[in-house]
């Protein structure tokens, strides 16, 4: 009932890419010019402005996504044909130039476009691979109710410090504030557990999956001789664990949802640089003509 | 004692001040009688600032009290001013309690003792209730208050509440940030509340933020200095008697309906129904002679409406007879009648036509009409199609029409005759097309109005059942046997209702009748290794029982109601007799019986695909037309859907993309299902929510933003919420920065809004105006987001 982009209506635009390759295909081996191969021959032309209109059309989809009333298909459509007719366009460049390449506009032109297309390809992967991961990871919950959850242990972990004496307390209370969960995208991205936590006698520390606090519980409750703090100790080893879990969870979220949106701060920007390379690259060749 | 006098009203809403002020201003001796400190109490509780319409916009207003669409303040300003202007003799904290007596000669008593003598009663007190009391020693204490209209105006006080309701809860969290707060629950759990609120609650208790006393009763409340505080709260707890010195005890005990108070005045209803209406003469007079019922009480829901009665009841009491306010619109909706005939005899003829609406009291028919249209469509004219989604109700004043059913079953139905009740009653599309005959003349009834009709007076819900049986007896198993033949076979058919989850019959019990659904739906389910697995799921208009008759054996499945569920059921006898009418029908049930059978094969070879079709159900889908899924392997969030919808819905998104449930990869996320029956349209003062022939659900602009919908949707999809003004085009914002871009949001604060905008409520209206169909799917990139009907879901579950 469900269809990705990839297989969106049977693959349709897998074989109109397919038969574009095709024909250009064809049309290079078979034609035979007094000139070598390149953009300069007809065949050259006409692969050129097929390139490039369909860059042009690529490019628009930026603008179709945001047109929401808009009827002209569906934007699952727009991307699946995005995809297939842009993975084409390594074979029509490719054949446009006739394989001569250079230190020149028209290269750079070239490589900028193949430069978009390989983070075109981390974005299939990505939205093919990580949906799943995604739920998987999460249990089907939402990020709120995970951040929820965690605010709920922090609660009770607070409350059963507290008879605990002050050092402790100040432990728990300073490993629930010092938290650290994403920050900048590179943090995001590694979704390392930066918190701290400040102990007995160290002052702040590093406190990397909560491993250090839970320690601290972990090594009170071996001193512990006193049966309701013991059941107080262990309860909270618990929580701490559960906790730790549940943050781990929260950061490969973030981590997830970082990695299918940064590789468009790579594919848009390439994109429009690629459409100026193109554009002077259009212009020398008709000045240079 | 004090002086007779010649009308008391009681209730000071809009109704109730109308009369009392035109009483005053013709010289009348009156009292007006108010429960609260305040007049209109309704609309005092309305939310602050809050818009209120002068719906319907068409009925002119007759009063010498002022009322126009504007805010809550200017308006209980104006009445307030109005009151004093009239010279209006109100008592305020006067809640009557009882009344004895006969007209000339009433007897109001009042909740402090004292009596009140009047020959005439005008009673307009509304349908909102009074809270219940305490009901033991000391409830009458004055910091004991039954309403919170600000929390944040107590700081650092002891509080109890008492209750365990959503309001209860509500006010207990809302206090508990400034203040130190108990809650008193008779039972173990919260078992009333909503989800969210049970969640708060309870993390609030283990908290300690809030504590609450469970399976406890209060004994009494006294007053007196208990540690420097006004009072203190005696209860009853599992593990003895517990004391709290209190500031202040707030109780949510819930409301005592308007109608035993109303029944102990001698006033009578028709029927047990909750929401069965008074009868009432034409002149608003009830059963109890000299006792006059105006406003929501009477089943106007809107202000306007009455304040129109409480001008007229006034004017009848006197003896003169004035035509109602909104005669000219009666008049001008029968001006395409051929005949030449005044309002009155007009409506007369209409319920001498019509047998079905001859037993209806003149007031309430009036009404009805009112809300109808007449319609004279041209011979040939389609009045509605096959499988469309509207659920009006018509009856034939003149002429006839053509009613195909199927090729093979067209029925001409004539003068007084009704049709389109099926899809009144089920919800579902209708099951027929209709065209008009030569000179036809047809009255058309909106869903709601027939509704009101059919749960107050008997009679016309008896006839409607009775037909709705034949007729669809008719359709589904006999469609080459007359009406008059299969009588008998309606005769013996029995009307059921289940309760959600209720199970219909059980696998291994004996075989003993078909079930017909009627509205709702139901899953067939088998028992593996112990454990119910559902494996189909049968939507209203087909049967499902049919497999044991025809083998005449014991029950293979288990047949469950989803939702709430209506069958129509015949015993074995009686399907036997029919047979013998329709031989054709056994041919054609062995062929569904087949297919039926194959569909559980499919089904039966994964346990899995059981497992999804139970989440479904448990989300509510049950009850859908039509539902936005996500299939969570394809989401890549990013929103889109959302966006869409707010960008083709004036800045706000109807849909909740990353809310809801999630089972194995397909998530329900918060979005209107279109229910078959909605809950959503039951209590609509304007009855603006409508549904379109594609059976869209909406909400049109007359709404007033009364808040209804939103609680009565249990899916939480209706939101009441502001139009932001247009936002600057596309390239303006993407060259020169302006406004806010596609996709984003106004930022708080920034949104330039006039005086007279207010809230409405939102829901998806599935695009219904847009070409495509709806853009949240047409918007997503991956292809996660599909809506599918009911029907659907069977493919979906199979193909896991
Ligand atoms: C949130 C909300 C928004 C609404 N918005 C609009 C709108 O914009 N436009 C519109 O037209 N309608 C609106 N309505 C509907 C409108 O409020 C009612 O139709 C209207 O108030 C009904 O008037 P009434 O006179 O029949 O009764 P009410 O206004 O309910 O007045 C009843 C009065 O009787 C008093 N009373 C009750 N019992 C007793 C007793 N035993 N003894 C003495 N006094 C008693 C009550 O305290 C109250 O003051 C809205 C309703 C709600 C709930
Ligand atoms: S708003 Fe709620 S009650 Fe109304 S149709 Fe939608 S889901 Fe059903
Ligand atoms: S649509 Fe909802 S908010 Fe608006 S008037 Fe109807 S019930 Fe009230």
């Amino acid at each position: 009932m469900y269809q990705s982009f990839i297989t969106y209506r049977g693959g349709r635009w897998f074989w109109v890419a397919l038969l574009l390759c095709a024909v250009s295909i064809g049309l290079y081996v078979w034609h035979d010019l007094p000139q070598p191969p390149g953009g300069g021959t007809w065949l050259g032309y006409t692969l050129g402005t097929i390139g490039a209109l369909l860059i042009l059309w690529l490019t628009y989809l930026g603008r179709r996504k945001r047109n929401y009333a808009s009827n002209l298909g569906s934007v699952q459509g727009w991307t699946s044909a995005h995809v297939y007719l842009g993975t084409s366009l390594i074979i029509i460049a490719t054949l446009h130039a006739g394989f001569q390449f250079g230190w020149n506009v028209h290269t750079l032109a070239y490589v900028l476009m193949l430069l978009v297309i390989l983070s075109g390809f981390f974005g299939v992967w990505a939205y093919l691979r990580y949906p799943e991961i995604l739920t998987d990871n999460t249990g089907g919950k939402t990020r709120d109710d995970l951040f929820r959850e965690v605010a709920e242990i922090d609660k009770q972990l607070l409350r059963q410090a507290a008879p605990l004496g002050a050092e402790m307390e100040t432990a728990v209370a300073s490993s629930v504030e010092r938290t650290q969960i994403g920050g900048g995208v590179i943090a995001q991205l590694r979704a390392r557990d930066d918190s701290r936590v400040v102990l007995p006698g160290q002052g702040l520390v590093a406190n990397s999956e909560q491993k250090p606090i839970l320690d601290l519980v972990v090594e009170q409750l071996s001193q512990t001789s006193h049966r309701e703090q013991a059941a107080i100790l262990r309860e909270m080893s618990n929580l701490i664990g559960a906790r730790a879990r549940l943050l781990q969870r929260i950061r490969r979220d973030v981590q997830i949802q970082g990695l299918l949106r940064v590789w468009l701060y790579f594919h848009v920007p390439l994109a429009f640089a690629c459409v100026a390379a193109l554009l002077v690259h259009v212009i020398s060749v008709f000045v240079y003509w | 004692m004090s002086d007779k006098i010649k009308i008391a009203v009681v209730g000071s809403g809009p109704g109730g001040i109308s009369a009392a002020a035109h009483a005053a201003e013709l010289g009348v001796p009156h009292v007006l009688l108010e429960a609260t400190p305040k007049h209109s109490d309704t609309i005092q509780k309305y939310q602050k600032g809050k818009h209120v319409m002068a719906e319907p916009n068409v009925l002119p207003l007759r009063s010498p009290v002022p009322f126009e669409q504007g805010t809550r303040e200017a308006i209980l300003d104006a009445w307030e001013h109005s009151l004093s202007q009239h010279q209006v003799n109100v008592r305020y904290q006067a809640r009557v309690q009882a009344i004895t007596g006969s007209k000339g000669d009433f007897t109001l008593t009042l909740a402090n003792g004292e009596q009140v003598a009047a020959e005439h009663v005008i009673l307009g007190i509304g349908v909102q209730g009074n809270p219940r009391k305490l009901g033991v020693d000391g409830d009458e204490a004055p910091f004991i208050q039954y309403q919170l209209d600000d929390p944040d105006e107590f700081k650092g006080e002891t509080i109890v509440v008492v209750g365990a309701g959503d309001a209860a809860i509500e006010n207990v969290l809302a206090l508990a940030r400034n203040n130190q707060v108990h809650i008193v629950n008779r039972r173990d759990e919260f078992a009333r509340a909503k989800e969210g609120n049970l969640a708060a609650i309870s993390s609030a208790i283990s908290g300690g933020e809030v504590q609450c006393f469970y399976s406890t009763n209060v004994v009494r409340v006294d007053e007196g200095d208990f540690d420097g505080k006004p009072g203190r709260i005696v209860l009853a707890t599992p593990s003895g008697e517990a004391e709290v010195a209190v500031d202040r005890i707030i109780c949510r005990l819930g409301a005592i309906p308007q109608r035993d108070l109303v029944e102990s005045f001698g006033i009578e209803f028709p029927n047990a129904d909750p929401n069965a209406l008074p009868v009432l003469s034409t002149r608003y007079e009830s059963n109890v002679e000299g006792m006059y019922v105006i406003g929501a009480l009477g089943g106007y829901p809107l202000i306007k409406q009455a304040m129109n009665q409480g001008y007229e009841v006034v004017e009848y009491i006197l003896g003169n007879s004035i035509k109602p306010a909104d005669h000219p619109l009666l008049e001008a909706k029968f001006e395409v009648l051929p005949y030449a005939l005044e309002v009155d005899e007009v409506l007369e003829l209409l319920q001498e036509r019509i047998p079905i609406f001859s037993q209806v009291n003149p007031l309430v028919f009036r009404e009805l009409m009112l809300d109808s249209n007449v319609v004279v469509p041209e011979p040939g004219e389609v009045i509605f199609t096959k499988n469309d989604y509207t659920n009006t109700f018509f009856t034939i004043l003149d002429g006839s029409v053509e009613i195909e059913v199927s090729e093979d079953l067209v029925i001409e139905s004539g003068q007084g005759n009704f049709f389109g009740e099926m899809s009144l009653l089920s919800g579902r599309r209708r099951s027929a097309t209709v065209r008009a005959g030569p000179f036809c003349v047809l009255i058309e009834t909106p869903r709601r109005t027939m509704n009101k009709l059919v749960n107050s007076v008997d009679a016309v819900k008896r006839v409607l059942d009775e037909t709705f049986i034949l007729r669809t007896i008719q359709q589904r198993f006999a469609p080459g046997v007359p009406l008059e033949e299969l009588r008998p076979i309606a005769k013996a058919a029995k009307m059921n209702q289940f309760r959600p989850g209720e199970v219909i019959f059980e696998e291994g019990d004996k075989a003993d009748a078909l079930h017909l659904i009627r509205s709702g739906s139901v899953t067939v389910a088998k028992t593996f290794d112990n454990r119910e697995i559902p494996m189909a799921y049968v939507a209203a208009g087909n049967y499902v029982g049919e497999m044991g008759l025809l083998g005449n054996s014991d029950r293979s499945a288990t047949v469950r109601a989803t939702v709430k569920t209506e069958s129509i059921s015949l015993d074995s006898a009686t399907f036997l007799d029919l047979l013998q009418k329709s031989p054709e029908l056994l041919e054609r049930m062995r062929d569904d019986v087949k297919l039926r059978t194959q569909q559980n094969v499919r089904l039966q070879a994964d346990a899995s695909a059981g497992d999804m079709l139970s989440f479904l159900m448990q989300q509510g889908l049950g009850e859908a037309t039509d539902v936005l899924l996500i299939d969570k392997e394809l989401c890549v969030g990013c929103d889109n859907c959302e966006v869409a919808c707010a960008e083709t819905h004036h800045g706000t998104s109807r849909l909740n993309r990353s809310a809801g449930a999630v089972f194995a990869h397909i998530h329900v996320p918060t979005s209107c299902r279109h229910c078959e029956d909605p809950h959503c349209m039951k209590d609509c003062p304007p009855d603006a929510i409508k549904r379109s022939p594609g059976g869209e659900v909406f909400i049109q602009d007359n709404c007033i933003g009364c808040g209804n919908c939103e609680q009565n949707c249990p899916y939480g999809v209706i939101q009441m919420s502001y139009r932001p003004p247009k936002k600057p085009g596309i390239w303006s914002w993407l060259l020169f920065g302006a406004g806010p871009g596609p996709g984003q949001a106004y930022d708080k604060g920034e949104v330039p809004r006039g005086p007279d905008e207010q809230k409405k409520a939102v829901k998806c209206d599935m695009c219904k105006d847009l070409a495509g169909g709806p853009a949240c799917v047409r918007a997503c990139p991956t292809g996660a987001a599909l809506r599918l009907s009911p029907e659907a879901f069977v493919d979906l579950v199979s193909s896991r």
